[in-house]
């Protein structure tokens, strides 16, 4: 059996939105291996909670790395060293005995700070809100396999669907701009026939949003496709350039249709 | 002080006369309609964003009514929905191989071993069919075939394939597009979301429900919000057993507190053991992953014929000296039994001793054989990220050794009582998806949850919450400031400050801790008369400890999520009881619910329909006071109430 | 916050243009990109003709002169400048964003994926908007030349680079002119859409091979003259 960890947490600790935030110093002792990175912190929280203190906040839900709610920067890096986990699927075992850990929220503008290590995320559903769907009121579908979609097609659009939404790609981007969060859902849409009637307003309308969230904008880095859970491909973010550039030349401004059918 | 019960002894289920098959076109008929200019003028407040909740909201928007969504979690995007693996049923028959409407009622029905209302199963498998329509057209990528057309797997239960998949993560997809359903409405104005509130408890005006009080819970302010209905669709209270599939957050709270204001509460023991999860690693453990129950199509279960070859790795251990046991009781159906089934197979196989791993609480889920059978870049293309997970989570690679796993705590099927139209004993609230008791007696079926949720969400709650609405005179909503608001309010306050003022040792999740052993230990995949009594002893000793001993830091003005698991343990502290209160008094086993001095010789679950063939359903009278159990007998005029029979 | 209470609005209703949007200002940075590193190119192909000696190279500078009747050059000149300036324009408004998009930094920022090529357009930007306006006055204005003559094209580029510093300056803009492209060619594919599963990695060669070409002959004129071998 493998031994138990003790390690230096430094953790950026901030009140809420508008207070001022500094790094504080805990110690993690006796920590097994097998547990997750949020279960260490859970120990150090019960501690804390004992003593008196305040416990450290950090969002996390489902713990299996499907809900996109953890979100922490960890030794520089969005959900820490592992490779596509999460980290709710981050494992003690990553890491040496003695270690030092910095933990740091998402940084960006759009993301403020509610406290600690949580951060204000709603610019990525405003994003959506603004046109990252296909427009189909409940009961007005055709059937299912009316509309055969290739293979190939499907398994991209699900490549690309399979965005969590956490914003690791906006905290791990040197700009904090979200074009992979929004690429994934432009693309999953643009590559699927019932995403056609909407695709070049979606693509306008979603980017319009995005800049008036105030994110940065792509400089092709690559480190969100590093820091991304999911291995969501920057090859989205290019798809979605080339329908952005066809939405603008080929734009039109919406004409009022007039009258009724009396 | 006693409540006047308002629960009449057989609960009307106001189920629609005629033919099985009718019943829903007739009753959609029959539902007074809506003026559409009315609409606009009537506030429906929908608790919770996951596939009932996100989905009703959307919908009841596009309708044109004016809509509110609250949900704990930071985005409606995140509700536990999203961690649905397998797959959602429906009863298309795309693969020719016999499904029908019938079929699917059939098998749901019987998977729920006959303890489910006939009337909703019917009208679930009816819908199942519109929900794939709606979700293709949303956009959603299920898997398909090379010819462009939707692809199916089979799953536990069901001798046809029906179930459709987006990989293993068709949770998140079905969710994704109730979600972006969802947030159309919300940038056109039509809803309002309240991401980060949780509701702390249900405002009833008269006998009616006509509002929610919740907690902010980045200010941690507490506020009134009243409207003509109220949807509860804020999951199951699976947690109670601390260890769980669950998400961390998910809740019995929003339920509980309705079921404190007079909403009955049905089956509360009917509760889900999902066969196949990581097996514990040790005591910081804070919640089970669940691996797919579609992993069994490809996967063979076995442990070791012998105790002595327990210690070995699984690659010393000859074929012949391997024991598929559910191949081996149940060969029809073998490694595709249902959940509870598979579940009390593994516990018996480790409880005689022959379980594997450090704990010994765990049995092979081998996918050896389908490698071969199939080369590993197929298995790698149906279960690819699950195996990811897996070897994440486990650091080992499935590939080579087979995974472990043991049973845990999934799902809730019991919740608060609901008629035909989704009502609760409390008018006016209305409950979707697994916070509702309907549809999966007392087992459900994989891939149903997914099913239940969005035909609640979409094809159920629409219409029949218009048949509530037209009753009410629109624009006769009571007003923030009315008394009861405000009284309603302030007990919330005061449960707040109550907590606070403990100033004890103990943190909140040592008392869920502390519950979920005593949970699982005696109410879990065994019951007995015994264990429920000694457990219903052991809860309110750790109940009185919490509200003596417990420690709350900060304050209720600010992000506390301390505060907020507090309060979610304080209720689980009361659900735990009523859970192991029905348990005791259902004397039988039926479904997931096992209790051991009724059972076969061979050990299969024995039903007793003479004296159990209903609801049961709890009404609150106070705290100190015995809940009263009521009932709603079960017919089952369609289907012949048959013996469960996989084997 | 609720998330209703942020506005969601349509790109028309918000009167956001191509030109306003961060996507658009990327796809101009790109496409000036493609016309700036096209000349570079072309301006590398063109001096070989320093190796065929006075006269050949002579006649290249008077042909360039003399295009369109002596119109040719000044519409170079013209989209040139336009490209350049509306390169600095996007470069600029786009760093300010990005910079504004994270106002508090990482205590432990770690690069992953990132070049130092990537990280320092800005800088090698800069450098290279320097060492053009150098550039000029050295070799087509003649104003920080030693003994410049309007009439001699090839003098001038020999007598320019015998002087050290003149041809180091030179050579460090070329390889800040490297590191520009090698990430700016790769990043205009990206940008403008150029790119399937297929041919991706073509893209990064593309990028390479591309930059090697440019600024391994570019270096070749200094060190040529510098050696003696160009005189």
């Amino acid at each position: 059996m493998s031994k138990h960890l003790n390690l230096t947490l430094h953790v950026w600790r901030q009140k809420n939105a508008t207070c001022d935030g500094k790094f504080v110093e805990y110690p993690a002792e006796n920590i097994s291996p097998d547990m997750s990175f949020l279960e260490m912190l859970d120990i150090v929280n019960e501690g804390l909670i004992r003593k008196g203190e305040d416990p450290i906040t950090f969002d996390h839900d489902c713990r299996e790395g499907i809900c996109g709610t953890c979100s922490m920067v960890i030794n520089g890096r969005p959900h820490g060293p592992k490779e596509r986990t999460t980290t709710c699927q981050l494992h003690m075992r990553s890491f040496k005995d003695g270690e030092s850990i910095t933990l740091e929220p998402w940084r960006a503008e759009a993301f403020p700070v509610l406290k600690d290590l949580m951060v204000d995320r709603g610019a990525l559903d405003r994003i959506i809100a603004a046109g990252g769907f296909v427009s189909v009121p409940t009961g007005s579908a055709q059937d299912a396999n009316a509309l055969p979609i290739p293979k190939e097609n499907a398994e991209l659009a699900m490549d690309a669907a399979a965005c969590i939404g956490c914003g690791a790609c906006v905290a791990a981007c040197p700009n904090a701009s979200a074009m992979l969060f929004l690429s994934a859902k432009v693309s999953q849409l643009s590559l699927l026939p019932q995403g056609q009637p909407e695709r070049y307003t979606r693509v306008r309308d979603m980017v319009a949003q995005m800049d008036a969230e105030e994110f940065g904008t792509c400089t092709n880095h690559g480190e969100c496709e590093i820091a991304c859970p999911k291995g969501i491909k920057m090859e989205n973010i290019a798809r979605m350039n080339r329908d952005f550039i066809k939405a603008s030349l080929t734009y039109r401004p919406a004409v009022a249709g007039g009258g009724g059918a009396g | 002080m006693e409540l006047n019960s308002r629960i009449p002894d057989g609960l009307n289920s106001r189920i629609p006369d005629g033919p099985i098959e009718n019943k829903w076109e007739k009753h959609k008929f029959d539902l007074k309609l809506v003026n559409p200019a009315n609409k606009r003028k009537y506030k429906v407040l929908v608790v919770g964003s996951g596939l009932a909740g996100g989905a009703a909201a959307a919908s009841m928007a596009e309708l044109g009514y004016e809509v509110e969504c609250f949900c704990y979690q930071d985005s409606p995007r995140r509700a536990h929905s999203i961690a649905a693996q397998g797959g959602i049923n429906a009863a298309k028959n795309y693969h020719n191989d016999g499904d029908s409407v019938r079929r699917l009622f059939y098998d749901t029905v019987k998977g729920g071993d006959f303890r489910a209302r006939e009337a909703n199963v019917h009208r679930l498998a009816e819908v199942s069919n519109n929900i794939i329509d709606q979700c293709v057209a949303q956009g959603v990528p299920f898997a398909r075939e090379y010819g462009g057309l939707l692809d199916n797997r089979s799953f536990g239960g069901a001798q046809v394939s029906r179930t459709f998949y987006a990989r293993g993560q068709t949770g998140q997809q079905l969710l994704l597009g109730a979600y972006q359903a969802l947030e159309r409405q919300i940038g056109l104005g039509a809803v309002k979301m309240f991401p980060r509130h949780e509701m702390l408890e249900l405002i009833v005006v008269d006998g009616v429900a006509k509002g929610i009080v919740t907690r902010n819970m980045v200010t941690g302010a507490v506020e009134s919000h009243v409207a003509d209905a109220v949807c509860l669709a804020t999951g199951g209270y699976g947690n109670v057993f601390y260890l769980s599939t669950n998400a961390k957050g998910c809740n019995g709270t929003a339920i509980w507190r309705a079921y404190k204001k007079g909403a009955a509460f049905a089956n509360p023991c009917f509760t889900q053991i999902h066969p196949t999860c990581i097996p514990v690693t040790g005591d910081h453990q804070s919640k089970l992953t669940l691996m797919s129950e579609s992993l069994r199509n490809d996967g063979r279960i076995w442990v070791p014929k012998r105790k002595e070859d327990c210690g070995k790795p699984a690659s010393q251990i000859p074929e012949e000296d391997r024991d598929y046991y559910l191949e081996r009781k149940y060969p029809s159906y073998g490694n595709l039994a249902p959940r509870d089934i598979s579940s009390r197979a593994a516990k018996q196989a480790c409880d005689e001793g022959r379980g594997i791993g450090a704990t010994g609480r765990g049995v092979y889920l081998d996918f050896e054989a389908s490698i071969k059978r199939l080369g590993q870049n197929k298995i790698e293309e149906r279960y690819g990220n699950l195996f990811e997970m897996y070897e994440r989570i486990t650091d080992e690679n499935p590939y080579k050794t087979p995974m472990r796993i043991y049973p845990a705590s999934h799902y809730t099927m019991g919740g608060l009582w609901v008629d035909y139209n989704l009502m609760s004993t409390i008018p006016g609230l209305f409950v979707l998806g697994e916070a509702n008791f309907s549809d999966h007696g007392a087992n459900r079926l994989g891939a149903s949850a997914l099913m239940q949720g969005l035909a609640d969400g979409y094809f159920v709650i629409p219409y029949t919450i218009g048949g509530y609405l037209a009753s009410i005179k629109p624009g006769s909503r009571i007003k923030v400031d009315d008394p009861v608001v405000k009284a309603t309010e302030q007990s919330v306050s005061g449960q707040i400050n109550r907590l606070f003022s403990i100033q004890g040792k103990q943190t909140p999740d040592y008392f869920h801790r502390e519950l979920g052993k005593v949970m699982w230990e005696y109410s879990g995949m065994g019951r007995t008369e015994a264990g429920l009594k000694k457990a219903l002893e052991l809860i309110p000793q750790i109940r009185e400890e919490f509200w003596h001993n417990l420690r709350l830091p900060g304050a209720g003005e600010e992000v506390n999520q301390a505060l907020e698991t507090a309060g979610r343990v304080a209720d689980f502290l009361e659900i735990g009881e009523l859970l192991c209160l029905d348990a005791l008094n259902r004397r039988e086993s039926c479904g997931a619910h096992f209790r051991e001095e009724w059972q076969t010789g061979d050990g299969e679950a024995l039903r007793d329909d003479e004296n159990f063939c209903h609801v049961a359903a709890w009404e609150y009278k106070g705290d100190g006071n015995a809940p009263v159990r009521h009932t709603e007998a079960l017919s089952f005029e369609s289907l012949h109430l048959a013996t469960r029979n996989y084997k | 916050m609720s998330v209703a209470e942020q506005s969601i609005a349509g790109a028309e209703a918000r009167g956001h243009g191509f030109m306003a949007s961060s996507v658009g200002r990327k796809v101009v940075m790109a496409g000036t990109g493609i016309i700036l590193f096209g000349f570079v190119t072309v301006h590398m192909i063109g001096n070989t003709q320093a190796y065929m000696g006075a006269e050949t190279f002579n006649a290249y500078a008077k042909f360039l002169h003399s295009m369109l009747h002596g119109g040719g050059i000044w519409i170079f000149r013209a989209v040139l400048l336009a490209a350049t300036g509306l390169h600095i324009w996007s470069a600029v408004t786009l760093t300010l964003d990005n910079r504004a998009a994270r106002p508090v930094g990482y205590r432990a920022q770690q690069n992953v994926a990132s070049t130092w090529a990537s990280r320092t357009m800005r800088w090698s930007g800069v450098i290279l908007a320097a060492f053009i306006v150098y550039h000029l006055m050295h070799l087509t204005i003649g104003n920080a030349h030693p003994n410049f003559d309007h009439a001699n094209p090839y003098a001038n580029f020999v007598n320019g680079f015998k002087v050290p510093a003149a041809a180091g300056f030179y050579i460090v803009a070329q390889l800040c002119l490297g590191l520009h492209m090698w990430h700016g060619v790769w990043s205009v594919t990206q940008t403008l859409g150029l790119s399937h599963p297929r041919y991706d990695s073509l893209r990064r060669n593309f990028a390479t091979g591309l930059t090697v070409l440019v600024v391994g002959v570019n270096i070749t004129y200094p060190l040529a003259v510098l050696t003696g071998f160009i005189r």
